[in-house]
């Protein structure tokens, strides 16, 4: 009988019983998948993005299906900050696993008063900031997209922000090595990547677009082979871990993001056609390292064959 | 109500019309309970455009038979893959999803379906006709043979049809027909579904007759369970989820559907 493999991974101080994550805004705040798997099972969740305020999102008709994935233009919806700390936040206190909160805002302050009250609630064990989400006016994808207001805003986290800090980036972008760089330098203490690309959809009888915002975030398997090209340039560049995203819907997927640098990785639009796709990738990696014979997952992370 | 994740057998795939399909489903293992209004999210097998899952009405559902049907229309390439179904093929589905129609009893009840939206009706009207409700169904078609399972539905109450070519029952659209169009409304409470001009036509009519109108709403969804909030209507109360917080609402918590003007019934916003 074969002992059973190690799927533990470390993100800085985060303790991550196996790698595998859930993108925020695919998989709300848990209890929306808790019909269909053990949500403690996974390695942690990442919930939906809390921004200082409350925000009504942007109107209807806000997705567009695509070939092998989708254009979504949500908007960053939730109800804010202070809502979060009273009604949310006391729902997940019930899980037995990592809870990482995702922080998006419009102004370094708004990002900063977040992370402040992110800070005092002893269950969320890390924040993800969001400096590359493609469908607000204003901050979101603008502060991923240039190092100086990308360095702004991580450092100015940093300062009120004593967990581990990850920063989610922006593919659409000339260089994201030079921005992983940047905020590796401003106190990251992790990278997740890929945020969705900026696209669009037209309906070709209407002559309208799709989607009320005109242009939207892709996601789904489409985007895969770019957020692998991604997590491979940057976690080649960079000290700190990083944490792969980007059309994950197999246990194979996950395993090539790792070899691609990626440390742990998270699943996002795959949640939306098998809620219980997360339980498979994990039974997935576990059997690839038996048949590998890997005892743990630092011998598959950036061990890339060229 | 546990959502499951099941894969369901084609038991039977009946065409009922150039664009409409009747399947039914059955399972191994017991289904769950399901209410008239709620949902199954449909995954299409094999189809790199089709990515997401589609949501359809729950049609029929028996527990005794322990089976299903979902009612199809063709109208991308998702709804035409999933009309070539064939008996002993297995579908995989989400269910059940969503929030039902409430369902009154011993009250005057009138459904109005158009189009593919009589496809919820059917598990409506048997429920409500269980309950000792006078039910009055009213489908709305461009013609005679748009209107489907009418002889079904006789055997849940009377049944009217209005036709825009004239070719069966009244000629016009289905908010001219006289059964609402004439007269002092006659029901306690109206149950809708169809396009989004029918239905808020229909609302508009039953806000001025001061009677409830709750009616069942097909926004593009991706998850079905409340998570992405893609596929939200405005409320009174703000963005809601149409996955868990509808399909059906109450007309008047729509924003903007109490004051709606009467708009003609066109037949092609179903879901793809």
């Amino acid at each position: 009988m074969s002992t059973s493999p190690d799927l533990s991974v470390k993100i800085h101080d985060l303790n991550l019983k196996n790698p595998v994550l859930t993108a925020s805004g695919t998989f709300g705040y848990g209890h929306e998948y808790s019909d269909f798997i053990e949500v403690d099972a996974l390695g942690g969740i990442i919930v939906k993005a809390t921004t200082s305020k409350h925000r009504e999102g942007n109107p209807y008709p806000r997705m567009a299906e695509t070939a092998m994935g989708m254009l979504n233009a949500v908007g960053l919806q939730n109800k804010g900050i202070d809502h979060f700390v009273r009604h949310i936040y006391p729902t997940l206190e019930k899980y037995n696993t990592n809870v990482i909160a995702n922080v998006s805002d419009s102004t370094v302050e708004g990002y900063v008063e977040v992370a402040e009250k992110m800070n005092k609630l002893s269950h969320i064990a890390a924040i993800e900031l969001n400096i590359s989400c493609p469908n607000v006016k204003e901050g979101g994808m603008a502060f991923g997209t240039s190092c100086p207001s990308a360095i702004a805003v991580t450092s100015a986290v940093r300062e009120v922000y004593d967990k581990t800090l990850i920063v989610k980036l922006s593919p659409n972008v000339t260089s994201i090595v030079e921005i992983a760089l940047a905020v590796e330098e401003a106190g990251a203490d992790a990278l997740s990547l890929i945020n969705t690309l900026l696209g669009m959809a037209i309906d070709s009888e209407t002559r309208k677009p799709v989607l009320s915002t005109i242009t939207g975030g892709l996601s789904g398997p489409a985007i895969k082979p770019i957020a692998l090209r991604m997590v491979w340039q940057v976690a080649n560049a960079v000290k700190i871990p990083v944490i792969g995203i980007g059309g994950i819907s197999s246990a194979a997927d996950a395993i090539e993001f790792m070899l691609a640098g990626a440390t742990a990785i998270q699943v996002g639009t795959a949640n939306f056609i098998d809620p219980s796709v997360t339980i498979k990738i994990i039974q997935g990696i576990k059997e690839y390292m038996l048949k590998h014979r890997l005892s743990k997952l630092s011998q598959l992370t950036g061990k890339l064959v060229y | 109500m546990k959502k499951q994740l099941l894969d369901l057998n084609v038991v039977s795939n009946t065409r009922l019309n150039a664009s409409h399909h009747l399947i039914e489903l059955s399972s191994e293992f017991p289904l769950p309970a399901m209410i008239p209004g709620q949902f199954a999210e449909v995954k299409v097998k094999n189809q790199s455009e089709t990515y997401l899952r589609r949501p359809f009405s729950i049609h029929r559902f028996d527990h005794a038979t322990n089976s299903m049907h979902l009612l199809i229309k063709t109208v991308g390439p998702g709804t035409t893959a999933l009309s070539t179904l064939k008996k002993g093929e297995t579908i995989n589905v989400m269910l059940p999803l969503g929030k039902g129609f409430a369902l009154a009893s011993k009250s005057k009840v009138l459904l109005v379906g158009g189009g593919c939206g009589i496809a919820p009706l059917y598990f409506l009207a048997e429920q409500l006709s269980k309950r000792g409700n006078e039910v009055t169904i009213l489908i709305g078609g461009r013609s005679a043979a748009d209107i489907l399972l009418q002889k079904e539905y006789r055997n849940f109450g009377r049944v009217a049809v209005s036709t825009e070519d004239g070719t069966d029952g009244e000629k016009g659209m289905v908010t001219q027909h006289s059964i609402i169009s004439k007269g002092k409304l006659q029901f306690d409470r109206i149950y809708c579904c169809g396009p989004d001009g029918m239905m808020r036509a229909v609302a508009h009519i039953a806000e001025k007759a001061g009677i409830i109108c709750e009616v069942s709403l097909e926004n593009t969804m991706a998850c079905g369970i409340g998570a992405c909030l893609c596929c939200v209507v405005e409320t009174n109360q703000g963005n809601r989820c149409v996955c868990t917080e509808g399909p059906v609402f109450d007309s008047r918590e729509l924003k903007g559907w109490t004051k709606g003007k009467e708009v003609s019934c066109t037949l092609d916003n179903n879901s793809q």
